[in-house]
């Protein structure tokens, strides 16, 4: 490329160049400033995008098409590495011990978004990805907080990650028929045969990935790294592809391909792809951001806070339910729902393709806005559940002092 | 030991094993799977931490060998003394012993003495473990192990004075 002809080629890969470079230089700064001030880094990417996007502060133009192509990969490959952090028997005992848990979770925060968005006139198509927008918790922030916060040993922390492993499971039926629907874009016959060829592919992808699982990590070695590394992008991007040929969306193929990886494989492969993932997802939200405008974000506020109100109770509710059945007492119960109100990568992974797909262009912004503002609500509230039981206590023994100071009045 | 221990995993992040200890406080130990672990202290509800240490893999070595090695010691100097105390001789049996030509079984020689025949040594040949109803005969020699005393009391037994 360097070698392209042409004085004009030369001076685009120039900019392409420096465009790349001071991006990816300026998500460095900001990762570590978000390590510095041990917040998660999402929401800061998510900020960095609308600081460089259209109407933003600086213009980007040389690099756009690196930009998109990266961002496809990096939803690509957030989902690989989702699939291989969890194997097949984590998966299944999840749904048979919380499948109730689940469907609360779904009904509870999947129907506010929608409501809401109904309400604002947004139309059904904004309404089904809305739902998803606010049912879904971000696994990434959660279990970076929870780590952070010294809490992975808590009782309720099982029941947390059991809520996200199945929304994660869920998004694989969610994301194809949503994608149907936004392709769909007809009459009803459409619509259900869309779906119907969704479902159906997920299902086979589904059966293929447990029942051959052990064929399909036959065909890799965990002793060479880099052999590894080719092969499972490959084989990732290659049936992500093909997924979305068939309007499954891609990011489900790739998840599904990390579920049907296991053992020794699938833990070489999430350390020779994690670094891949980091700078590819770490483009894909400064793209999402970018192609917010920040002039639009003041509008979409309001929503965004109304929201945030709705669903953050929702989680909390959510999650206190979830400690509740594993015989967590009340502050743990207060601890688990507090947890679940970051939205995050899924959340975005959908606005980003309604939006795309040309439903309602105030999604992106509220979306933008919305994973923002929980994530900063959660950092803020994380501790309120255990310094309230600390003051209640404190209380609770100093009116014990103050009552046995009192004389006896019998005595 | 029975010690009750339980495991809770953690669904992408690895698996939390905790301990009630005799005081009613708890201790966990989280391992993650990129063999990172951490030391939990529960607080008085018993659900959540009250503190936290993240240790490496390095680090977590030196801990456990550090609570360990008292442990080992231990069950060395208890082997090394059960040895000291453990005896081992080729008793022979005479002519005149009242068990020639009678079985291992008579001599009731653990019930009565505590200590065990574990071979009989005849015309250079080893009958390991005998039965109680293997025949013994004059001149085998009788590998027992026990006590001293133990071993003692059985060499007066097989001669017929004990």
């Amino acid at each position: 490329m360097v070698l392209a002809s042409g004085n004009g080629s030369a001076a685009h890969t120039a900019t392409l160049l420096v465009e790349i470079g001071a991006i990816l230089f300026a998500l460095g700064v900001i990762g570590r400033v978000a390590k510095k001030l041990r917040i998660p880094v999402i929401p800061l990417y998510l900020l960095a995008g609308l600081f460089f996007g259209q109407g933003g502060v600086v213009k980007l133009e040389a690099s756009e098409d690196f930009l998109s192509i990266s961002s496809e990969i990096g939803v690509v490959l957030l989902l690989v590495m989702l699939g291989l952090e969890y194997s097949a028997g984590e998966l299944l005992s999840s749904v048979r011990t919380q499948a109730p848990i689940g469907l609360l979770d779904g009904v509870a925060n999947a129907i506010p978004g929608a409501v809401i968005a109904l309400v604002a006139g947004w139309g059904g198509l904004a309404a089904v990805a809305l739902a998803g927008v606010t049912w879904v918790s971000s696994s990434g922030v959660i279990a970076k907080m929870l780590g952070d916060l010294g809490r992975l040993g808590n009782r309720e922390v099982p029941s947390v990650l059991g809520v996200l492993v199945l929304e994660d499971l869920a998004m694989a039926l969610y994301l194809p028929l949503l994608t149907a629907l936004l392709v769909a874009d007809g009459g009803a016959s459409t619509v259900i045969v869309a779906v119907l060829v969704a479902t159906g592919t997920v299902g086979l992808i589904l059966v293929v990935a447990t029942r051959f699982g052990t064929t399909v990590t036959k065909m890799f070695s965990a002793d060479d790294p880099e052999p590894l590394l080719l092969g499972v992008l490959g084989l990732t991007l290659l049936v992500a592809g093909l997924a979305d040929q068939l309007k499954v969306s891609a990011a489900v193929g790739a998840f599904l391909v990390g579920i049907a990886l296991s053992g020794a494989v699938a833990e070489t492969a999430v350390e020779v792809l994690a670094p891949l993932r980091d700078l590819f997802a770490a483009v894909f939200f400064v793209t999402f951001g970018l192609s917010t405008s920040p002039g639009t974000l003041l509008p979409a506020f309001p929503l965004a806070i109304l929201l945030v109100v709705v669903t953050s109770a929702t989680k909390v509710g959510t999650g206190y339910v979830a400690a509740r059945r594993v015989g967590v007492k009340r502050r743990g119960r207060w601890r688990a729902g507090v947890a679940l109100i970051p939205r995050g990568e899924f959340s975005v992974v959908i606005a980003s393709l309604a939006v795309t797909a040309g439903v309602e262009p105030e999604l992106g912004p509220v979306t933008a806005c919305y994973v923002l503002l929980t994530i900063a609500v959660a950092a803020a509230v994380q501790k309120l559940p255990d310094r309230l039981a600390a003051e209640a206590r404190w209380s609770r023994s100093a009116r014990r002092e103050r009552r046995s100071r009192v004389p006896d009045p019998t005595g | 030991m029975g010690l009750e221990i339980i495991s809770r995993v953690l669904p992408g992040i690895g698996v939390c094993q905790e301990v009630p200890l005799h005081g009613g406080r708890r201790v966990g130990i989280v391992t993650r799977r990129n063999g990172q672990r951490e030391i939990v202290v529960y607080d008085e509800d018993g659900d959540g931490a009250a503190a936290t240490v993240s240790l490496n893999e390095d680090e977590a070595n030196v801990v456990a060998e550090l609570l360990g090695a008292p442990q080992l010691m231990v069950r060395l100097a208890d082997l090394q003394r059960q040895a000291d105390d453990v005896v081992t001789e080729q008793l022979p049996l005479s002519a005149e012993s009242p068990y020639d030509g009678r079985a291992l079984g008579d001599t009731q020689a653990r019930t009565r003495t505590g200590a065990s025949i574990v071979a009989v040594l005849r015309h250079g040949t080893t009958h390991p473990s005998p039965g109680p109803e293997f025949t013994l005969h004059a001149g085998d020699l009788i590998v027992s192990v026990g006590t001293r005393e133990g071993l003692d009391h059985l060499a007066r037994l097989l001669d017929g004075s004990g």
